[in-house]
């Protein structure tokens, strides 16, 4: 009889896996690449902090530079925590704080504009964030709203129109495009490579931002679940506060958890019921792993497939004509 | 009511069918079975909508009964006009 389905099957041998990846990281960066070290953006969460322990271990510490790219709505946690690890690690730390390069851009301006289409008085002294309903207990639709705070602390919600939620993503988008171009500065600068570090849940759902965080030559942790990423991060040392530290996006200026923005479970669920629908696991079974109902599983299989196909647009190359031969040929070799 | 299906069905059409526009999309077809409508998809029909007619829509209408096809926007529309009037 086989075993019932549950989260052990997210459970890895850390030590091979680290092995097993440092070496394709070495293959990647040094072979294929040709490059003579590697480049990590640092938030002070576990994915940067893995992916720099394993570029670490595999290309030694002196070829691994952390970036810092705090800005003005950046949680102090985030430095600080990248910093320990840096520590941690013995690599080097950079800090670039890209707040008056956002500011030149009118990042802030310009988001806080598209709010001001739906709350006119959003202005200086209110915080704000984007946020989804529960989309797991109801059929409802995936409808943005923005939550807002005054200076005097009173919370608002209100449902955006496609032109102020399209205006604040595009220019909320600028702190991701402005973090990935300093890693690219700093890569060509010491001719690295930029390492990304989405994890399996955020690659496959499409969480990253098309050239942005979504850019990189290689990405060592997109094919490991998130709690997979967890083991190994226990396993490569990365300190405890970053283990322990709840996920965030740091992107908006009132606190927002990942679960809030994308999921509306904890990562730990969405973990079980992504490996679950990709090995074609009955929602029944799924269903008594999670301690979610069927008609839940179900529902976050549905969104989770919508996702992979509205999200497609993020994974695409620019697309082409017709296939410029020569180019080809070399890539795929 | 066949003028504000037909106002619905050229939105859908012209914003979500892109040039695949076809008489073959039947006024009854869900658009969430046919991945027709994304996030941004709904936002903008709901938007459309509140323009076009002038009504206020709140969050709890917003509901695959009331906006799965361009026959279900329709009769919620006009069921909002009645009410308004």
């Amino acid at each position: 009889m086989s075993a019932a389905f549950s989260s052990k099957v997210l459970e890895i041998d850390a030590e091979a896996h680290a092995q097993e990846i440092g070496q394709r990281i070495r293959s990647m960066v040094l072979h294929r690449l040709r490059r003579r070290g590697a480049v990590v953006g640092l938030s002070g969460g576990i994915d940067s902090s893995v992916t720099a322990a394993l570029c670490a271990r595999a290309l030694g510490k002196d070829r691994v530079v952390g970036l810092f790219m705090p800005e003005d709505e950046s949680s102090e946690d985030s430095l600080r925590l990248g910093r320990e690890l840096t520590k941690a690690l013995g690599i080097t730390g950079v800090c670039e704080h890209i707040g008056p390069t956002l500011e030149a851009l009118g990042c802030y301006r310009r988001r806080d504009e598209a709010i001001r289409k739906v709350i006119p008085e959003y202005g200086k002294g209110w915080k704000s964030k984007i946020v989804l309903p529960n989309l797991v207990d109801s059929s409802a639709y995936p409808l943005y709203s923005v939550v807002a705070q005054s200076p005097n602390g009173e919370l608002r919600r209100v449902r955006l129109t496609p032109e102020s939620y399209l205006g604040i993503v595009a220019a909320t988008n600028f702190k991701q495009r402005t973090r990935k171009m300093l890693e690219y500065y700093h890569a060509d600068r010491l001719h690295y490579a930029v390492a990304g570090t989405p994890n399996r849940l955020e690659y496959a759902q499409g969480f990253f931002v098309k050239n942005g965080d979504g850019a990189a030559d290689f990405k060592p942790i997109a094919h490991l679940y998130k709690s997979q990423v967890f083991q190994l991060g226990k396993y490569l040392g990365v300190p405890d506060e970053i283990l322990h530290r709840p996920p965030t996006t740091d992107t908006y200026s009132l606190e927002q958890s990942q679960e809030e923005f994308y999921f509306s479970l904890p990562l730990e669920t969405m973990d079980l019921c992504l490996y679950a629908q990709n090995h074609g696991i009955a929602a029944s079974d799924a269903a008594s792993a999670t301690g979610l109902s069927v008609k839940q599983i179900e529902r976050v299989y549905a969104i989770m497939t919508s996702k992979l196909s509205s999200t497609e647009y993020l994974h695409l190359p620019p697309q082409l004509i017709e296939n410029v031969d020569e180019v080809h040929a070399g890539i795929a070799r | 009511m066949p003028e504000i299906v037909q106002e619905v069905r050229s939105f859908v059409l012209e914003n979500f069918l892109f040039d695949e526009g076809n008489g073959h999309f039947s006024n009854d077809d869900s658009f969430l079975d046919h991945g027709l409508v994304d996030s941004i998809g709904i936002l903008s029909l709901v938007e459309f909508v509140r323009a076009k007619y002038g009504i206020e829509i709140e969050d709890e209408e917003i509901v695959p009964d009331n906006w799965d096809s361009v026959g279900r926007i329709a009769a919620f529309v006009l069921s909002k006009l009645g009410s308004e009037a």
